[in-house]
């Protein structure tokens, strides 16, 4: 019979014995289970003020546990390992290696601001996900999602010409990421879309796509952003300990 | 009413020049028929979406203070009105911002100057959506006596989606009592419709995140939850969904089809711009409104239910 508890406690830490006598007592088997006793010896206590560091984690010290933001989360919903609550808590007790179980999946925060919303603190608990999802990134414990992959290919282009273009975004986004552009889910809507567009209009979507939209007179904000962007970047890297990088992030591939 | 409303700067963004073609197309149309005028903001640039502000959002604050700039500084306008919920909520939140934060006045301030443009100062420029725009600017009387084909017969789920309401504090001029908008139970694109017509269907998931912001880079699941949508409005009686933001649009249109392809989940329910059926109640032709862009096909619907 399965014990509820034992769900609750990680596998690796259960422990059962089969011939196990303490004190004249018979320990042994299913029902005389035991949990190993966990010891954190890693803190790091630099932790929450790396995160406070990156934008969208300024507020994290303001956090008192109450959970409206894993209450109300989105992703929570369809993947209960998606716990913002219980990450803004390990953050601020410096308790790194129980953060990294859960570095694959903090990036898929989707940014609704239903946590936000929720917050009687105004943590902004939306900006510490994406402050969390960058400090892995910078430090070395994941790739680049390809979520921060659409990020920068988008920037790129807004920076690079003041406008982005859709198909553009999306062509970039898969070559980069090096997924085929032809998913057939794509595919099938183009199908559906064509069917019913007159041929004129086919052809005006076409040639739109060829011609990159741009914003007249961009010239010094894009120098004034591309200026602002690396010395921001200098600036967190600074604040990670990370020692700075000869090219920036956004630009790379513009 | 609000007399200010009826012309205003008109700041489309990048996805009504793209797979949002047809919402630029039926807001004008709209506009139009109810004789609401539109100054485009000129050498408009992008909002910096949710893209930017992961980048880095004091950059994102800037690029929608450039647009506010041109808008006030340029073009002298008192208002501006964007349709797509991105852009209303970046604006939104560069207004915010800008009143509140030191340190985005001066980045803004210097990237600016360095742009060469006035900076946008808080409190010179109000920023609407389409909704307020034709809820205030025309409101649902006038609507109604304007009315030439009842949107009669037609069952309605309105998605609001995220970015319309959340987070509250970018939004002051909401909850503030009877004839405002509700930020947990928004009404507005309800009431046009209702005043066109249509059966708005009690829909529990006008708030709902359709997943907009990984739609492609975690796209299995986008698909889960643009499928709860659907069948949520599907639950509720409804033939279409009315939309009021670009990506949302795409995103149910996209994931509707990507749920059938890859999950094997069919659902029926079709995806309409709110001014596209506005539009149609007004008389405009499905044309006009391009209807046909769509990818759910709304036309044979509305065909089907002798509304157009």
């Amino acid at each position: 019979m399965p014990i509820h508890e034992k769900t609750l406690i990680r596998p690796e830490n259960l422990r059962t014995h089969d011939k196990l006598v303490v004190d004249g007592v018979d320990v042994s088997g299913h029902w005389s289970t035991f949990i190993e006793s966990r010891v954190v010896r890693d803190y790091n206590e630099a932790l929450q003020d790396e995160i406070a560091a990156l934008p969208g984690g300024e507020h994290i010290h303001r956090c008192w546990q109450c959970g409206s933001c894993t209450n109300s989360c989105t992703v929570n919903a369809i993947n209960p390992d998606f716990n913002p609550r219980y990450w803004i808590y390990l953050i601020r007790m410096g308790m790194e290696s129980e953060l990294l179980r859960d570095k694959d999946i903090i990036w898929q925060c989707v940014s609704c601001n239903k946590c936000t919303y929720a917050c009687p603190r105004d943590v902004f608990p939306e900006g510490v996900m994406k402050a969390t999802a960058h400090w892995l990134e910078l430090k070395g414990h994941t790739p680049k999602s390809k979520s921060t992959i659409f990020d920068q290919v988008f920037t790129e282009q807004v920076v690079a010409t003041g406008k982005i273009e859709e198909g553009r975004v999306i062509r970039d986004f898969f070559a980069r990421t090096g997924q085929p552009l032809l998913q057939d889910w794509l595919v099938e809507m183009a199908k559906r879309v064509a069917r019913r567009l007159p041929f004129k209009q086919g052809i005006a979507f076409a040639l739109a796509a060829l011609f990159r939209p741009r914003t007249r007179g961009w010239a010094k904000a894009r120098a004034a952003i591309a200026e602002y962007v690396q010395e921001q970047e200098a600036h967190r890297r600074k604040a990670l300990g990370l020692a700075a990088r000869a090219e920036h992030e956004v630009g790379d591939g513009a | 009413m609000k007399a200010d409303y009826r012309r205003v700067a008109y700041y489309p963004g990048c996805a009504l020049e793209g797979t949002g073609h047809a919402y630029n197309q039926s807001t004008k149309a709209v506009g139009k028929a109810l004789g609401l005028a539109l100054d485009e903001v000129d050498d408009w640039n992008c909002c910096g979406a949710m893209e930017v502000k992961n980048v880095d959002p004091k950059i994102q604050t800037y690029l929608s203070s450039r647009v506010m700039s041109i808008a006030a500084n340029q073009m002298k306008a008192a208002v501006v009105m964007a349709p797509c919920n991105g852009c209303y909520h970046n604006l939104k939140k560069a207004e915010y911002d800008l009143a509140h934060d030191p340190t985005s006045r001066e980045v803004v301030e210097r990237l600016s100057g360095k742009a060469g443009h006035a900076p946008y100062r808080a409190g010179t420029l109000e920023t609407i959506h389409a909704l307020d725009w034709i809820k205030m600017g025309v409101g649902e009387e006038e609507l109604k006596r304007r009315v030439r084909n009842s949107l009669k017969g037609l069952k309605v789920a309105n998605y609001y989606g995220c970015m319309y309401t959340r987070p509250r504090h970018i939004f002051p001029e909401k909850d503030q009592g009877p004839g405002t908008e509700s930020t947990s139970k928004p009404h507005f694109m309800d009431d046009l419709l209702a005043a066109a017509g249509a059966q708005n269907v009690e829909f529990p998931l006008k708030t709902a995140c359709c997943g907009g912001a990984h739609t492609l880079s975690d796209s299995d699941t986008s698909t889960r939850l643009v499928l709860n949508i659907l069948r949520a409005a599907e639950a509720a009686g409804a033939d279409v969904i009315a939309t009021e933001c670009p990506t949302c649009h795409s995103g149910l249109e996209m994931h509707q089809v990507r749920a059938e392809k890859v999950l094997g989940e069919k659902t029926t329910v079709r995806m309409l711009y709110f001014t596209q059926l506005l539009g149609i109640a007004l008389g405009v032709s499905p044309r006009r409104l391009g209807v046909h862009e769509n990818v759910s096909d709304g036309l044979a619907l509305l065909r089907e239910k002798g509304i157009a």
